[in-house]
């Protein structure tokens, strides 16, 4: 079991999370070449070691979030939640849930 | 190398069966290839030995960073089926199918090919009618396949959850010519293949490097020493990236991902076939070994590792699943449970392809499918590299189909690996 600090609710078994996929693809713009979709879409680094990728507290929160995760080892170095504004909303809004 | 037959083994009984030749040789790496295929398992092996004897190919190697056969040859469930629908793959597991079919005789090997249907259940009409439509493309195109109703899937297998489940079994579609093979004996019979036509199968040498001149592969660094190659095929799925990236080439539509597979201590006969339970998220496949041990596997554990080691709430998914539809396995003791990495590609099919280098050439991309696969792959592999050229059944299995539009998705699931079985 890896087990996620989730910035909201705390550490949390993996379980609750959905894998969402590899966080460092950044899509192109709508009216991009082709060739750049091509390549946000199907291509991918597949590193073995740190990568950075999204999981969605899908049992807790339901926020999503950037973990940045060893593919070999499983060891987990850093979570922030993927969407910064929402964070400081909440935060704002004093909610911890 | 001593030809196996009954009239051998009563020769050598005379001498208490102790004079056996080994089955392949070790030798040290020769300083150059005219080929050098990168993976001692079932696709590389394949490969060597159909380049020898399809092809004449002699000065060949593989190479392997582990032993021959201890990554995903070792680590499956090992079902042979050729229930592929999608124009190329439909004739490529058909061709392997039949390659399967006459393998021990092929190999002089017994692999332990047993025919003994693939039973694919299903729970809906719908589901019923998608089956339909694959299997009766599968008997238009050269294969077998039948639905079985209610009635005929209990008489077949009596001790599947008819009563209580959740979602209620309404038939089954059913490859008569489907099954399983010994996993070891197929790589050690295509091991031994080709050791006699003089391949050199290199273990514990890991390519450590790959040496590059004008868009030409020249040589591999391997923990042995340099091997200099004429011709160099990858097969090393799981670890495809890796060693793409080796040769500096970039990004591919693949990710690694581990799957489990199960086995329980042995019973006595329990199941004669191999049963395929799909539905409501789950995802599960089981038949009994020789043994005597349930052989099961399920869903990949979701998330991107190189570890072969799986984690525990896939275990109890498993599990649930076993339990769900032969609950007569609730008390059964788990014996072990492994993992292997994957190639999971962008729509779930394989490559078998030429590289944006002269002379390398990929076989990856395997996702689930691998083992079947195998006899085919090294078969249509070994032909793209002795000719430089893809056989047409292979045309769409390149790197560069989803620029061209073509997805061989079978499952519909969209550019996301993870979701690929």
């Amino acid at each position: 079991m890896i087990r996620i600090n989730c910035p909201f609710c705390g550490p949390r078994d993996h379980s609750e999370f959905t894998y969402g996929g590899d966080a460092s693809i950044v899509y192109p713009a709508l009216d991009a070449p082709m060739d750049d979709w091509h390549d946000a879409i199907f291509l991918r680094e597949n590193p073995c070691g740190m990568q950075s990728e999204t999981w969605h507290h899908v049992n807790g929160c339901r926020m999503w979030l950037v973990v940045e995760r060893d593919t070999m080892t499983h060891e987990i170095r850093s979570v922030r939640p993927a969407h910064q504004g929402n964070a400081a909303v909440m935060s704002a809004a004093g909610d911890k849930s | 190398m001593t030809r196996y037959s009954a009239w051998a083994v009563l020769k050598a009984g005379f001498s208490g069966q102790k004079n056996w030749d080994r089955q392949w040789r070790d030798p040290e790496p020769q300083k150059r290839y005219d080929v050098v295929i990168v993976g001692a398992g079932l696709h590389g092996l394949a490969t060597a030995y159909y380049l020898a004897k399809n092809h004449g190919l002699r000065n060949i190697a593989v190479l392997e960073k582990g032993w021959l056969g201890g990554g995903n040859a070792g680590r499956n469930t090992t079902i042979v089926r050729s229930n592929y629908m999608m124009p190329g793959n439909r004739q490529f597991y058909e061709h392997s199918l039949k390659l399967w079919e006459n393998l021990s005789h092929e190999l002089n090997y017994n692999v332990m090919f047993s025919q003994r249907y693939h039973v694919s259940l299903f729970h809906s009409p719908a589901a019923r009618d998608a089956a339909a439509r694959r299997y009766n493309t599968m008997r238009l195109t050269d294969s077998d396949g039948e639905l079985w109703d209610l009635a005929t899937l209990k008489t077949n297998i009596p001790h599947l959850n008819y009563n209580n489940a959740r979602f209620p079994i309404i038939g089954a579609a059913v490859q008569k010519r489907a099954g399983n093979a010994r996993h070891d004996a197929v790589a050690w019979g295509y091991a031994r293949g080709a050791d006699g036509y003089g391949v050199d199968i290199i273990q514990n040498c890991e390519v450590t490097g790959v040496t590059r001149v004008d868009g030409q592969v020249t040589a591999l660094e391997t923990s042995r020493g340099r091997i200099e190659a004429g011709k160099v095929g990858f097969a090393v799925a799981g670890n495809t990236s890796r060693l793409w990236q080796m040769a500096g080439l970039g990004r591919l539509p693949i990710e690694s991902h581990k799957l489990q597979a199960f086995v329980s201590e042995p019973l006595k006969p329990l199941l004669d076939h191999v049963v395929v339970f799909g539905v409501g998220g789950a995802h599960f496949y089981i038949s009994q070994s020789d043994k005597g041990g349930m052989v099961f596997g399920g869903d990949l554990d979701w998330y991107k590792s190189y570890a072969q080691r799986g984690n525990l709430p896939i275990v109890q998914d498993v599990a649930e699943c076993a339990t769900s539809i032969l609950p007569c396995l609730g008390r059964v003791r788990l014996l072990r449970h492994w993992s292997g990495v994957m190639d999971m590609s962008m729509d779930g099919s394989a490559f078998i392809c030429k590289t944006p280098l002269d002379n390398l050439y990929l076989n990856a991309g395997w996702n689930y499918g691998g083992f079947k696969a195998s006899p085919a792959s090294g078969w249509y592999f070994a032909d793209l590299i002795a000719n430089d050229r893809p056989d047409p059944v292979i045309a769409n299995l390149d790197l560069d189909r989803f620029r061209r539009g073509v997805i061989i998705d079978e499952r519909g699931a969209g550019p996301d690996p993870k979701l690929h079985g």
